[in-house]
């Protein structure tokens, strides 16, 4: 069983990595300059009262005990507490996770669909007008960053043509009867048409600004793989056979040329995680990125380790799926 | 009308050289006719312009190619693409490449029958069983769910002309069916194809640079140099007395079985010079 072994096989080097995140986020956020303690306290503050602070959190403690402290915690399922809202850190961030894995996968599923259409519909049209359309779209939506892209999307549609919701993640006063935070799946679930199109038209800015590029970076590569996999000799006969373009590009290319876009596709998605960081912050969006914003201002140390070995956890588990797609699409991967 | 007829067949790359120059060939309803020439010549051009599989680079300037009394080339390109597909098959050149890494032998040769002809899934499937045992493949059955990457060059060569006869179809264009294979795989598959076309009756037009294949083969044969048909013959007179001077030098240039210490003898320049002469003539001529 070659899935198996694969999946063995990163579960063994994920826990590796993980380790090295939770060694490196630890001390590096420790020589980044500012004091927790002192975004706490009121001006006026005694040195007692400081003193009396660092010791209940235990900062007083050398770093290298504060770690053993901290990791036999993580290793028992305990990131401690929020220095600022005095709550555990792994309710608090796995609340807000929901939310951003609801718009990263929007997001990705966005840009697949339209880097997936352009690129097959620029290799039906490859040498044509269409085909150079194509090619200038992606390049414009290539040299914009994600950021810019979510701008560009407030002016459009949140000013000039208000059609979307511009900030927050629902409609404050609708009355949520959810049970998970995951609201797009469970408004779907409770067959809440309503909640579902409040939160898909909250969701929707935010997503196609992240997607954009990747659609691009999707489009290209993809197209570029299918035209070199139509001049193969098993599209050349499946021709001979009487098949026509749209039936030889979706049965005989695609599946062969989807494989080496889908490495790259993974290797983006990571990427698209992290421009949540920035997009949740521009749409006001309550994800794990805004709060991970926040924690830094606040200089929330155990709030940024927990949410940085989440993030960590996330791309790791991407990469692993994308392992497990590649050997699935392949056979010659799978049974070696 | 013989089966396949190719009329003044003209074909250049776009805004290039020519390829084919006036080409005329036929094959009658269960003939064999080879195609030689040196690399370059214009044989397979031939053979992909009758299948409608020609580069997007190479556009075809005049002719007819006529496939059981209609003309394809005058025909829309989708209803071109089914009537090819219906009566005409390919015997590709290169086994480890023709066939799709992912998917599995057995709907690499339904799918034809399922999709253009409108046959029965089972149906197609026992034909594909069928065939495959024609072609001497042990335990069909295993083969039909394999893919590509566990099967010999050999083998996968085998179902490729399982593959093309399964249609049953009037006409198969091989090109250079044996060209990539092991010299002892070779003879095999030559035997194999020879076979397989005199049981099903089918006309075959079969590309190759190798002369003995020819002799062993075919009924007729064209040779061709510089996209022009130098001589068209009977494969008997043609090895009793080629009537062009390049054709003979061809032959006196195959290397012999019987002798394989003679040294090989290479074609003449000036017979080289002569046939690009006749080339260069053709293209200074109103063809051009």
């Amino acid at each position: 069983m070659g899935l198996l072994r694969v999946l063995l096989l990163r579960l063994a080097t994920t826990a590796v990595t993980l380790a090295g995140v939770a060694v490196i986020v630890f001390f590096v956020i420790r020589v980044v300059p500012g004091n927790p303690i002192a975004m706490m306290l009121p001006p006026g503050a005694t040195d007692a009262d400081i003193a009396q602070l660092t010791a209940l959190y235990g900062l007083d403690k050398p770093i290298w005990q504060q770690f053993v402290i901290w990791l036999s915690g993580v290793l028992q399922g305990d990131f401690g507490t929020s220095i600022t809202t005095r709550q555990p850190v792994l309710g608090l961030v796995l609340g807000r996770l929901p939310a951003t894995l609801e718009l990263s996968i929007m997001a990705l599923v966005m840009a697949v669909v339209m880097g997936g259409l352009a690129a097959l519909w620029g290799t039906k049209r490859r040498g044509t007008r269409v085909e150079g359309a194509i090619d200038v779209a992606n390049g414009m939506a290539l040299s914009v960053p994600d950021f810019l892209w979510g701008l560009v999307l407030i002016l459009l549609f949140g000013v000039l043509v208000p059609v979307f919701h511009i900030s927050g993640r629902v409609t404050p006063s609708l009355d949520l009867p959810f049970t998970t935070n995951f609201y797009l799946f469970e408004s779907l679930l409770r067959l809440r048409f309503d909640l579902w199109a409040d939160i898909v038209s909250h969701m929707f800015m935010p997503a196609l600004a992240l997607a954009i590029p990747l659609a691009a970076i999707i489009g290209q590569l993809l197209k570029q793989s299918l035209k070199e996999t139509m001049h193969l000799d098993y599209v050349t006969l499946a021709r001979t056979k009487g098949y026509g373009e749209t039936h030889v590009i979706l049965r005989e290319a695609l599946r062969n040329a989807v494989l080496p876009t889908l490495t790259l596709v993974g290797v983006q998605f990571t990427f698209l995680i992290g421009g949540t960081v920035i997009i949740e912050r521009l749409f006001s969006y309550e994800g794990l990125g805004n709060m991970a914003i926040d924690a830094v201002i606040n200089r929330d140390l155990p709030l940024i380790q927990g949410i940085v070995i989440l993030f960590a956890v996330i791309f790791t588990g991407v990469n692993l799926v994308v392992d497990l797609l590649y050997a699935a699409l392949n056979p010659r991967l799978r049974h070696a | 009308m013989s089966f396949l007829s190719v009329r003044n067949l003209s074909a250049r790359v776009k805004g290039g050289p020519a390829l084919l120059r006036r080409v005329s060939l036929d094959v009658a309803a269960g003939e064999v006719r080879g195609l030689v020439g040196e690399s370059g010549a214009g044989k397979s051009m031939i053979g992909k312009a009758v299948l409608g599989i020609l580069p997007n680079a190479v556009q075809v300037t005049g002719g007819e190619i006529w496939l059981d009394g209609v003309d394809l080339l005058a025909l829309p390109v989708a209803e071109r693409r089914r009537r090819i597909g219906a009566m005409a098959a390919l015997i590709p050149q290169d086994p480890l490449t023709a066939l799709n890494p992912s998917r599995r032998i057995g709907g690499q040769i339904t799918d034809r029958l399922v999709d253009i002809l409108g046959w029965a899934r089972a149906r197609a499937e026992a034909r594909a069983l069928e065939l495959l045992a024609e072609v001497q493949i042990a335990d069909p059955a295993r083969v039909m769910r394999a893919y590509p990457h566990e099967l010999s060059g050999g083998m996968r060569q085998r179902i490729l002309i399982a593959s093309a006869f399964a249609a049953e179809p009037k006409l198969i264009v091989a090109d250079e069916p044996t060209t990539a294979l092991d010299v002892t795989v070779q003879k095999q598959i030559l035997k194999l194809i020879a076979g397989m076309q005199a049981k099903h009756g089918t006309a075959l037009l079969f590309v190759t640079h190798d002369l003995g294949v020819v002799s062993k083969v075919c009924q007729r044969l064209s040779v061709l140099y510089g996209g022009m048909v130098v001589e068209d013959a009977a494969v008997r007179d043609f090895f009793a007395a080629p009537r062009h001077a390049y054709s003979a030098a061809l032959l006196a240039a195959t290397p012999k079985y019987t002798d394989p210490m003679a040294s090989l003898t290479p074609v003449p320049e000036a017979v080289i010079a002569a046939v690009q002469a006749e080339v260069a003539a053709y293209d200074g001529g109103a063809h051009g």
